[in-house]
């Protein structure tokens, strides 16, 4: 074997997720566990205080989450000069700096800034959009949403850099409905409208058939033989176009180009407080999927947060506010249509229909 | 090189928000790397290309690196004609340390590594929680691997098997932070790395941590385990901070903001503005510590919830996870051993019954909770029901020996106690 075959064949080391202690500022170390109460002096700015006395500054800042490496060396040469060297990211792709003495903070907001860096995002803020690849890396994507956020977050700035919402709004995009982007407050989901289109000459040599069929939700997907060649066909009135069957089977296209719509979706909630966590739902649909800057998209999120951010009362939550007002006021304050695609059908869809004679006038 | 034209992704260097189109393109400018100036060329022509057309153009396919079957997305481009310095573009997911920590010195030998042998563009981090270095061809990827490997970096999950973990920023900065939620995040993922390189399981998996059930990391709704730190004595009072909070904001904000919003009418606010909590009917959701961080705190008898099933959509719809284990000590070390058997029973029982492609939540919801417990040898409690059962058609042929079990056990806590 030679040597360079040798090299090709290293043993992978096993070590699985690393240690973060080893990155951890030595203030956090220090104090472990030990985190008595923590402040929030401004946007993007969090204090946290120790039992011992000692203080932790963070500053969070929006990057476009999709980093170059000299976005990525910026990064870090602020973090060298302007903080301590320790840095993290949030879930939503945030970073944050974590530096021992006040007085560090505001020249390292004022570094962040004049890189274009946008600090804000704690709290009562529009947070940075969760997403996920798109067109830029995704097999199966209905969108980009990379593209989406970026358009989206150009309008929504101020909200991210001010405390102005009731409480924290958490959006995400996702390209498909697999929806990896999760839930959010306000979701931006593609939603496709039509049934895949089927190849059928590629579809024996590229899928296997029996896990195709096993995929589909509704079970409408059968074997069958096409132009003599053994394929696939979807019964069309049962498809749910979902796009399920896409990933094991890519000659069944789900993706179009005008019919791949956007739909919007609100209250989806991961916290415990105040009420147990909820699944968003959907409140739009059909809205064009319109690159470069989707601007119709964007109409609408702006409608429904400057509906909640007038309406809402402090500390609730899109899920808590709708909770309180009710949908009809909700469909009301943003303009949007409630139409018959907006009542649960699905397995379990009953107990989201009201059983009650409340209604509000 | 011939730049590609964007007319229509140059929109999106437009607006005060940081764009990637802009960071793509000083690769493409300004790199010393001829490789990766010609392969974000061919990279933003496909993308506009995409952005034209309203189509991707990436298909799947196998790459791995020696050793492993997982961790690697594979790209390869489906107008790799047209643009083919970046024709293969795949995707290595690598695991983060736990609580998403970094030095500014690990970041930048992660990028001095990642542009010797890739496009230069990274992601901190996908959704799973993995840093996502975007863009190698077929033969850089064990290159880079092997680079990063030996400073101490691993592959994620990819594919049917246990994927990439993910934990909070925890004790390290927070005072909700019930539970080392670092240690339960490498402990649980750590102990499945067979499991996540190799995928052989019905589909994914995966653990995410929380210290306290605000749930930064999404546990419920997206993990099939979710490790929640929480505590079972009383929230801690300082009465003194309370009430200059109460002077601060006025007794109508102190009412309408956390005295009414408590799920279970828990708390009530007392004459001279300190207050009461009926601890024993609190469920620890948090909202009253979220608003006086200062005067209100998590016990002292500190532990973790777990709950099991969570996932999005595909393929039966959206599940949350149901609780399993109401509450357990994560302190003796036979207490993180307990842990970690939680998960290989969860593991292996789903393992062994679940259908191809079926998430863990999934399975229990077609074969019922009950089978899934008695399967990983853990009994039924109240806690893991919002109500019990309200359809009637139910036989309950051993109901006197289930009684009695109920009735042993409780004896026995008694016992303990």
């Amino acid at each position: 074997m030679s040597e360079n075959a040798k090299k090709e064949m290293r043993t992978p080391i096993e070590t699985g997720a690393p240690d973060g202690f080893q990155y951890m500022h030595p203030t956090m170390r220090k104090n472990f566990g030990q985190w008595k109460y923590h402040e929030h002096p401004r946007p993007g700015v969090l204090v946290h205080y120790a039992n011992s006395g000692e203080e932790i500054w963070t500053v969070r800042a929006g990057t476009q989450r999709i980093l170059d490496v000299f976005t990525l060396r910026t990064l870090c040469d602020i973090g060298d000069e302007y903080a301590d060297g320790y840095v993290r990211f949030t879930i939503r792709s945030n970073i944050e700096y974590m530096v021992k003495d006040k007085s560090k903070v505001e020249p390292l907001i004022e570094a962040l800034e004049k890189e274009g860096f946008i600090v804000g995002g704690t709290k009562n803020s529009v947070a940075m959009i969760s997403h996920t690849q798109g067109w830029l890396h995704c097999d199966i994507p209905g969108t980009d949403a990379s593209g989406v956020v970026k358009a989206m977050m150009d309008e929504l700035i101020d909200e991210f850099r001010n405390n102005e919402m009731p409480n924290r709004v958490h959006l995400t995009t996702s390209c498909c409905q697999i929806n990896c982007g999760g839930q959010g407050d306000i979701a931006i989901n593609i939603q496709h409208t039509k049934p895949p289109k089927i190849n059928h000459d590629l579809v024996s040599n590229v899928c296997e058939r029996p896990s195709v069929v096993a995929r589909c939700p509704v079970a409408a997907i059968r074997p069958a033989m096409v132009n003599g060649k053994p394929s696939l066909e979807v019964d069309e009135k049962k498809c749910i176009c979902c796009g399920a069957c896409f990933p094991p089977c890519p000659p069944m296209q789900i993706n179009d180009p005008e019919h791949s719509k956007l739909a919007i979706w609100v209250g989806g909630n991961h916290s415990n407080a105040r009420s147990k966590p909820s699944f968003q739902k959907l409140v739009a649909a059909g809205i064009p999927n319109n690159p470069p800057r989707w601007p119709e998209a964007t109409a609408i999120v702006k409608r429904i947060l400057s509906a909640y951010k007038e309406d809402a009362r402090d500390w609730e939550r899109i899920n808590d506010w709708i909770e309180r007002i009710g949908w009809p006021r909700f469909f009301e304050l943003t303009e949007l249509p409630f139409t018959k695609y907006h009542i649960d059908n699905w397995r379990g869809g009953r107990k989201t229909l009201n059983s009650s004679a409340y209604v509000r006038f | 090189m011939k730049k590609h034209d964007t007319p229509m992704i140059d929109e999106l260097e437009n607006g005060p928000w940081p764009s990637f189109i802009s960071g793509i393109k000083r690769l493409r400018d300004t790199h010393p790397e001829k490789r990766i100036n010609e392969m974000t060329n061919d990279l933003l022509g496909q993308l506009e290309h995409s952005y034209e057309t309203r189509k991707g153009y990436w298909k799947g396919g196998t790459v791995s690196v020696y050793g492993y079957g997982g961790g690697i997305i594979p790209r390869f481009s489906e107008v790799g004609d047209a643009f083919p310095k970046s024709k293969e573009f795949h995707t290595l997911r690598v695991q983060p340390p736990a609580g998403n920590y970094y030095t500014t010195e690990s970041l930048r030998d992660l990028a001095d590594s990642w542009e010797k042998h890739g496009s230069g563009l990274v992601t901190f981090h996908g959704q799973t929680g993995n840093i996502m270095f975007i863009g190698s061809t077929t033969e850089s990827t064990q290159h880079f691997f092997d680079d990063i490997n030996e400073k101490g970096w691993d592959l994620g999950g990819a594919g049917p098997c246990v994927r990439t973990a993910m934990s909070c920023v925890g004790a390290g900065r927070c005072e909700m932070s019930n539970v080392n939620e670092h240690k339960a995040h490498r402990l649980l993922v750590n102990n499945f790395m067979d499991d996540m390189h190799r995928p052989a399981l019905p589909y994914k998996f995966k653990f995410k941590v929380s210290g306290c059930p605000n749930d930064c990391m999404n546990s419920i709704e997206r993990a099939d385990m979710s490790v929640i730190g929480t505590w079972r004595d009383n929230i801690k009072v300082d009465q003194e901070e309370f009430k200059k909070y109460v002077e601060m904001k006025g007794r109508k904000y102190v009412i309408d903001n956390i005295v009414t919003r408590c799920p279970t009418n828990a708390i009530s606010l007392n004459d001279d503005d300190s207050i009461d909590i009926d601890n024993q009917n609190c469920v620890k959701c948090m909202h009253c510590l979220n608003v006086v961080p200062k005067a209100l705190h998590p016990g002292d008898d500190k532990g973790v919830t777990i709950l099991i099933g969570g996932k999005r959509t595909l393929k039966i719809g959206d599940l949350m996870g149901t609780v399993i284990v109401p509450f357990m000590k994560l302190e003796k070390e036979e207490d993180w051993e307990r842990l970690v058997e939680i998960a290989e029973e969860t593991i292996d029982f789903w393992a062994d019954n679940a259908l191809e492609h079926e998430r863990c939540g999934e399975m229990i919801e077609r074969i019922g909770l009950v089978n899934f417990l008695e399967g990983i040898g853990i009994d039924v409690d109240p806690n893991m029901v919002a109500n019990p059962r309200e359809s009637s058609y139910v036989r309950t042929d051993d109901w006197d020996d289930e009684a009695v079990k109920w009735y042993e056990k409780a004896d026995k806590k008694k016992d303990s106690a």
